[in-house]
C-alpha cells in the first residue's frame, strides 16, 4: 500500500475479510482446548464447558473422551450422552475408534472429541483425527475438542529441538486458523510436575520413554511460552482483524508475500515451516515453489516422494503450492517473484562443497544479485541427524552390463583396429578415433558408461600406441598431458550428450501430456451427449493413468449412475462410499489421498462451479498411488472432462428447453382454438337457458327453439370434450389398444348407427367382400376412426351425395376407403388435415380440427398408416391400411369352429 | 308394474346429478330416495326396497362394481349403472356383477326412461316367457321356434337362432360378450368375443334390411349387443 491511497484498506484484503465472515455465518464452530503438555487439564476444561452447555439444554454428545481412568474428569462425563464407538480389528488387537458415519447419522449440536492430533486406525474414512473434525463441521455439527501445542504442525521442529522427541502426530496450522475459539488451559509447571508426581498425569507408552526429556521444568517452560505465544498469535490476530473491521488505522505492514523455494531436499520441510512461521507472524501470504529444471535428470522415485511429501506439507501448513520449470533455478523464482510481488524470499543454506558453487554458479548468490528489493532469507538447512533426516542413498542407476560390455567391445575394435593400421596413422589420429568412440557412447549408452570408454581409451592409448609399448609406464611427460586432455574431452562431451538426451526426453514427456491432453479435448469436443463424453473420459483416462476407470454421473434427484467404465473397475461404483463421499463433498478421495486410503479406488469429483456433476473413479494397477505431478495431470483431466461433460449437460437442457417452448406453443394455440369452440356453444346455451328462466312471455314456438338449442349447443360441448380427451390420450401415449378379432363391418355399422342422425340424406355405399379377415384392433377406438371419418364426410359433404365405403385385402394389408362426393380437399393439404387444429379453408364449418388427427393417432397405435387424397373423379378419399396378422381368424373359419363348440344345445 | 309410483333409489354423489335426476325423476312420476356413498346406498337399499336403483359407478367411498356385487348377494333389484365415456371396461364388469344396464354421461331424460322401463317392465315378472315376440317386421315364434320377416321364414342356424332368442327375450336391454358367449357357447368359451361378432354379423343379414347399417341389433362399442326395443322409435 502507497502512501496515495494509504486511507483506503486494501482492496484484497478487505475481499478476503468478506469471505472469512461470509465462511464465519456459513460454517459450524470450532473450539479448541489448547495446552502445552499432557496433564494440564484440557479434558476436564471441555467437559467442564460441556456440562454447562448441556445444563442450558444444548445437545451435547460425547464422541470420543479419553478420562484415562482420572476420577474427576470421569464425574466430569456424568449425564452427557455417550456415542458408541466402533470396534475395528486390527493386526489382532481390537481398538475402538470414534463412529463418524454415527456421529453424522445422531447429529448432535455439540459434540466432544478429545485429542485432535489422533491417527485413525487404518481403515477408517479417514487416516487423521482432524479430517473427521472437518467433515463433522462441514456437516453442520459443532465441535469442540483439545490439543497439546507440540503437535502443531509449524511448531513441530521447535518443539523437537526443545525436547529432543520428535512428535509425529501433527495437526494442521490451517485447522487452528479455522477454529473460532482458542481456549487455553494453562497450568504452572511445578503444579504439572507435582500431579506427575501423584500419577495423575496419564502417558502413552511411547511418550513414557521420553519422559524424561519431556517432563524437565525447562522443556516445559519452553512449552508454555510457546503455547501462550501461539494463543497471543491468535488474539493479536483477532485484535487486527478487529481494527481491519472497524478501519482503525495504524502502523501495519503492506501486503507481505513469502515465496520460499523448496526442493526434494529433506531441508525444505523445515525451510516450509521457517515459511509458515514468518508468514504468520507478518500475517502475510506465503507461497511455496519447486523449479523443475529443465537440463537436470528427472528425479528419482525417493526423491519424487520426497518432494510430494513437501509439497502436501505446505498445503497443509496453509501455503500455497507453484512449479516453474526454467534453465536456472534462480532466474524462475525471481522471474515469478517479480510477477507476484514477493517481499521475501526463503531459500535453505547450503550445504554442498564451495567448489560446486564455483563450477555450477551459486543459486544463492545468483538470488541474492538478482534479487533487486526483495529480501532473501537464508534459513538453515541443518535437520539434525534423527533417521527421518539421514539422507536417503540416492538409488545408483545400475550399471547395465550389457551397456559395460559394448563399450568395451567398442574400445577394443577401435583399438584392434588403430593397432593393425598403425603404420599408417599418426597418434592424434588414434586420439581422434578414441573421441569418436567415446562420443558415440555417450550418444548411445549415456553419461557412466561414456566415463567408461574415456577410461579405458586412455589405458588402450597408452599401452598400445604411445612408447614404451605394451607397458602403462610414460616415457614422454607429453603424453600426460593427451591423456588428461583426452579424458577431459571425454567428459565434457558425456556430460553435454547426456544433457541434451534429457533435455529431449522432458521435451518428450512434455510433448505427451500435451498431445494426450490434445487428443483428449479433441475426443470431447466430438462428444454428442453426456454419455459419450464419460466413455471418452474413462478411455483416454485408462491409457494415461495406465489403470482401470469408470465414470460416475449424478442424474435427477441426488440419484447417480455409472455411465462408462473400461478395465478391472467394479460394477456397483455408484454405489461405492468413496464415490458417494467424492459426489457428497466434491473432493477427491481414495487410495493416495487423505480421505479413505485404504480404498482400492482413487476418486476426483468432475465438477461445474455450481456442482459435482460426478466422479471418474480410477483403479490404478497393482494400486499404486499417482505421483504429485501425476494428481495434478490428473487435475487438469478431470477439470477439461467435467467441462465436456457440463456443455453435454447444457446442450440436454437447451434441447429440452427447445421442447419446451414448442409444447408450450402448441398449448397455446390448443389453448386459443378450444377457448373459442368452448365459449360459442357455452354462450348459446347461457343465452337460451336464460331467456327460458327471465322472460315469461316467450311463445311456445320459440321456446321449444331455444330448448332445442340447448340441446344441440349441449351436445356440441360433448363432442369438443370427447374429442380433446382422446387427443390428449392419443399424444400422451396414453393409448392402451385393446386388440380383438372383429369383422370390419360391425365397426362400420356400429360407426354408422352412432352417426344415425347426422348423415341425414347421405347414402353411404358399402363395398365389403364377405370373405374378409377379421382384424385385430380395440373395437372401441377403431370404431372412433370410422364415426370421426364418417362425421368429417358428413361436415365437409353436400347432402344427397353418396359416401362409399370399400374395403379389400392386399400384400398382407387391409386397406379400407372411405370415400366422399364433396369438394375435396385443397390441394397440397392432403397432409396438413392430420395437423391439430387445422381446419382448413373451408368457411362457416364448426369443429376444431382433432377428428383426423386422432384417427391417424389411433391407427397409427394399431401399426398402420391413414392417408388423404382427391379422387379423380372429385370429392375427398381417405385410405387406411392396415397390417394383416397371419393368424386373423376368417370368417368362415370362425363359424365352423364356433358352430361346433357351439352345437351342445 | 305396481300401481303406486314406483320408488328409485339413486346413487351419486354429485350435487347437481342429483338435483337433474330428482327432477327428471319426480316429473315422470317416480318417487325417489338418495344416496350420496356406497355405504348409504347399502343402508336405504335395506331399510326402503326400491324397485330400481340408478347408481353412479365413481362413488367417492366405494367402487361401484362392488357394490353392484353386494346387493345382487340379496337383491334382484334392477340396477343401471351410470358412468362416463371410456369407462368400458367398468361398465361391463359392473354388467357381468350383476347391473341390467348402463348409462354414458351425459344422457337425456328420454334415454334413461328408456332403459328404466325396459328395467322395470322385465323385473317382477322375469319368468314366464311369451310365445312370440315382434319387432317391426320381425316376428319370432318361440314355441315353434321360427322367425319371418315380412311375413317370409328367415332360415337360421341354431346358434343364430339361439343368439336372436336371448337377445330378443332381453330386448332393450345390453348383454355383453361374456354373458351371451355364456349362455349361447357354455361357460367354457367366454374369452371368445369374437365367435359373437361373426354369428352377429352373419344374423345381421339375414334380419336386418342393411347390415351395413343395423337398425335393429345394435353393437354397443366395447360393451356388447343390445337387441333394440323400438326400432323405429
Amino acid at each position: 500500500m502507497t502512501d496515495s491511497n494509504g486511507a483506503r484498506p486494501d482492496p484484497d484484503a478487505l475481499l478476503r475479510r468478506v469471505q472469512a465472515e461470509e465462511a464465519r455465518e456459513r460454517h459450524t464452530k470450532l473450539k479448541i482446548f489448547f495446552g502445552f503438555a499432557p496433564g494440564v487439564g484440557k479434558t476436564y476444561a471441555m467437559l467442564e464447558s460441556a456440562q454447562r452447555l448441556h445444563a442450558q439444554g444444548v445437545d451435547v454428545v460425547v464422541g470420543v473422551i479419553e478420562t484415562h481412568g482420572r476420577k474427576e474428569t470421569e464425574a466430569q462425563l456424568e449425564r452427557l450422552p455417550l456415542l458408541p464407538r466402533k470396534v475395528v480389528e486390527y493386526r489382532g488387537t481390537q481398538l475402538e475408534e470414534f463412529d463418524l458415519a454415527q456421529a453424522l447419522a445422531r447429529k448432535p449440536a455439540v459434540l466432544l472429541l478429545d485429542e485432535l492430533a489422533h491417527t485413525n486406525a487404518p481403515g477408517m474414512q479417514h487416516p487423521k483425527r482432524y479430517q473427521d473434525v472437518q467433515e463433522l463441521l462441514e456437516a453442520g455439527i459443532e465441535v469442540h475438542t483439545t490439543l497439546n501445542v507440540q503437535h502443531v504442525e509449524s511448531l513441530n521442529d521447535v518443539v523437537a529441538q526443545i525436547t529432543q522427541v520428535r512428535v509425529r502426530e501433527t495437526v494442521p496450522d490451517a485447522i487452528l486458523d479455522r477454529a473460532d475459539e482458542i481456549e487455553l488451559v494453562d497450568l504452572p509447571p511445578d503444579e504439572l510436575l507435582q500431579r506427575l508426581r501423584e500419577g495423575k498425569v496419564y502417558l502413552r507408552e511411547q511418550a513414557a520413554r521420553a519422559v524424561d526429556h519431556f517432563f524437565q521444568r525447562g522443556n516445559l517452560l519452553a512449552l508454555r511460552e510457546l503455547a501462550l505465544r501461539r494463543t497471543a498469535d491468535r488474539v493479536d490476530a483477532e485484535m487486527q482483524a478487529y481494527r481491519l473491521e472497524h478501519d482503525i488505522h495504524g502502523t501495519w505492514a503492506a501486503g507481505e508475500r513469502i515465496l520460499v523455494c523448496v526442493s526434494p531436499s529433506p531441508a525444505s520441510a523445515r525451510l516450509a515451516r521457517a515459511a509458515r512461521r514468518m508468514a504468520a507472524g507478518l500475517r502475510a501470504q506465503w507461497t511455496a515453489a519447486y523449479v523443475e529444471p529443465i537440463a537436470l535428470a528427472p528425479l528419482s522415485e525417493a526423491d519424487r516422494t520426497r518432494l510430494d511429501a513437501h509439497l502436501q506439507l505446505v498445503e497443509s501448513l496453509g501455503g500455497e503450492v507453484v512449479r516453474l520449470t526454467g534453465d536456472s533455478i534462480s532466474t524462475a523464482l525471481l522471474a515469478y517473484a517479480r510477477d507476484k510481488n514477493v517481499t521475501r524470499i526463503l531459500v535453505g543454506k547450503p550445504t554442498h562443497p564451495r567448489l560446486r558453487d564455483r563450477l555450477r554458479g551459486s543459486l544463492l548468490d545468483e538470488l541474492v544479485r538478482g534479487s533487486g528489493d526483495i529480501d532473501v532469507h537464508v534459513i538453515s538447512g541443518d535437520e539434525g541427524k534423527g533417521p527421518a533426516s539421514a539422507q536417503p542413498v540416492k538409488p545408483r542407476e545400475a550399471f547395465e552390463l550389457r551397456k559395460l560390455a559394448w563399450t568395451t567391445l567398442l574400445v577394443a575394435a577401435a583399438t584392434t583396429a588403430a593397432f593393425l593400421v598403425r603404420g599408417a596413422l599418426a597418434l592424434p589420429d588414434v586420439v581422434m578415433l578414441y573421441l569418436l568412440v567415446i562420443m558415440i557412447v555417450a550418444v548411445r549408452f549415456g553419461r557412466r558408461p561414456s566415463l567408461v570408454a574415456a577410461a579405458l581409451s586412455v589405458a588402450g592409448y597408452d599401452f598400445f600406441f604411445v612408447p614404451p609399448y605394451y607397458t602403462f609406464a610414460i616415457s614422454d611427460a607429453r603424453h600426460m598431458l593427451t591423456f588428461a586432455m583426452m579424458f577431459g574431452v571425454g567428459f565434457v562431451i558425456s556430460s553435454l550428450t547426456a544433457r541434451i538426451r534429457q533435455q529431449e526426453q522432458n521435451a518428450l514427456d512434455r510433448e505427451a501430456r500435451t498431445a494426450s491432453l490434445y487428443s483428449f479435448s479433441r475426443d470431447l469436443a466430438a462428444a454428442p451427449d453426456e454419455a459419450s463424453a464419460a466413455k471418452v473420459v474413462v478411455e483416454h483416462a485408462a491409457k494415461v493413468f495406465r489403470s482401470g476407470a469408470a465414470v460416475v454421473l449424478t442424474a435427477a434427484q441426488g440419484s447417480a449412475t455409472q455411465t462408462a467404465s473400461i478395465g478391472d473397475v467394479p460394477a456397483d461404483l455408484a454405489q461405492d462410499g468413496v464415490v458417494r463421499w467424492v459426489l457428497e463433498h466434491g473432493r477427491p478421495a481414495g487410495l493416495g489421498t487423505d480421505t479413505l486410503p485404504g480404498a482400492p479406488v482413487l476418486c476426483v469429483p468432475l465438477r461445474s462451479r455450481a456442482e459435482v456433476l460426478g466422479v471418474l473413479a480410477l483403479t490404478p494397477a497393482d494400486q499404486r498411488t499417482l505421483h504429485q505431478d501425476e494428481h495434478e495431470f490428473l487435475q487438469a483431466f478431470s477439470r477439461q472432462g467435467s467441462l465436456a461433460i457440463e456443455r453435454a449437460r447444457f446442450a440436454e437442457d437447451a434441447k429440452a428447453a427447445a421442447l419446451r417452448a414448442r409444447t408450450e406453443e402448441m398449448r397455446s394455440s390448443l389453448l386459443s382454438a378450444v377457448s373459442h369452440d368452448l365459449r360459442t356453444p357455452l354462450a348459446a346455451i347461457t343465452g337460451a337457458a336464460t331467456t327460458l328462466r327471465d322472460a315469461d312471455g316467450v311463445a311456445l314456438e320459440q321456446r321449444s327453439d331455444l330448448l332445442q338449442t340447448i340441446c344441440e349447443e349441449a351436445e356440441r360441448l360433448e363432442r369438443l370434450l370427447e374429442n380433446l380427451l382422446d387427443m390428449t390420450r392419443v399424444e400422451s401415449g396414453g393409448l392402451s389398444v385393446k386388440r380383438d378379432w372383429v369383422p370390419v363391418e360391425e365397426l362400420i355399422g356400429s360407426a354408422l348407427t352412432r352417426l344415425e342422425g347426422k348423415l341425414g340424406s347421405r347414402v353411404v355405399e358399402t363395398d365389403l367382400p364377405t370373405d374378409l379377415p377379421l382384424i385385430g384392433v380395440d373395437p372401441v377406438l377403431f370404431e372412433q376412426v370410422f364415426v370421426n371419418l364418417f362425421e368429417n364426410a358428413a361436415k365437409y359433404t353436400p347432402e344427397q351425395t353418396p359416401i362409399e365405403v370399400r374395403a379389400r385385402t392386399s400384400n398382407a394389408e387391409l386397406v379400407i376407403e372411405i370415400a366422399d362426393r364433396g369438394p375435396g380437399i385443397t390441394p397440397g393439404d392432403e397432409e396438413r388435415v392430420f395437423d391439430k387444429f387445422y381446419r382448413g379453408t373451408h368457411v362457416g364449418i364448426g369443429g376444431v380440427g382433432l377428428g383426423l388427427p386422432i384417427c391417424r393417432g389411433i391407427v397409427e397405435a394399431h401399426g398402420g398408416s391413414i392417408r388423404a387424397e382427391n379422387r379423380r373423379e372429385g370429392g375427398a378419399l381417405f385410405r387406411i391400411s392396415l397390417p394383416l396378422a397371419s393368424e386373423a381368424p376368417t370368417i368362415s373359419r370362425v363359424l365352423d369352429s364356433a358352430a361346433s363348440s357351439g352345437a351342445r344345445s | 308394474m305396481t300401481g303406486s309410483e314406483p320408488l328409485v333409489l339413486v346413487v351419486e354423489d354429485e350435487p347437481q346429478m342429483r338435483r337433474f335426476l330428482r327432477a327428471c325423476l319426480h316429473s315422470q312420476g317416480y318417487r325417489l330416495v338418495e344416496a350420496g356413498t356406497g355405504a348409504e346406498a347399502m343402508l336405504l337399499a335395506t331399510s326402503h326396497n326400491p324397485e330400481l336403483v340408478l347408481l353412479d359407478l365413481g362413488l367417492p367411498d366405494e367402487d361401484g362394481v362392488a357394490l353392484t356385487r353386494r346387493l345382487r348377494e340379496w337383491s334382484r333389484v334392477p340396477i343401471i349403472v351410470i358412468s362416463a365415456r371410456g369407462r368400458e371396461e367398468d361398465k361391463v364388469s359392473a354388467l357381468d356383477a350383476g347391473a341390467d344396464d348402463y348409462l354414458t354421461k351425459p344422457f337425456g331424460t328420454s334415454e334413461l326412461m328408456a332403459l328404466m322401463r325396459v328395467a322395470l317392465r322385465r323385473a317382477p315378472t322375469g319368468e314366464g316367457i311369451p310365445p312370440t315376440l315382434s319387432f317391426g317386421t320381425l316376428r319370432i315364434d318361440f314355441s315353434r321356434r321360427e322367425v319371418t320377416r315380412n311375413g317370409q321364414t328367415v332360415h337360421l342356424t341354431p346358434i343364430e337362432y339361439k343368439l336372436l332368442s336371448l337377445l330378443a327375450q332381453n330386448a332393450g336391454k345390453v348383454l355383453t360378450h361374456r354373458q351371451i358367449l355364456k349362455d349361447v357357447w357354455g361357460p367354457a368359451q367366454t374369452n371368445q368375443a369374437h365367435y359373437v361378432r361373426v354369428h352377429m354379423a352373419e344374423l345381421r343379414k339375414k334380419i336386418e334390411a342393411d347390415p351395413a347399417r343395423p337398425r335393429l341389433l345394435i353393437t354397443e362399442p366395447g360393451v356388447g349387443y343390445r337387441l333394440r326395443d323400438q326400432p323405429e322409435g
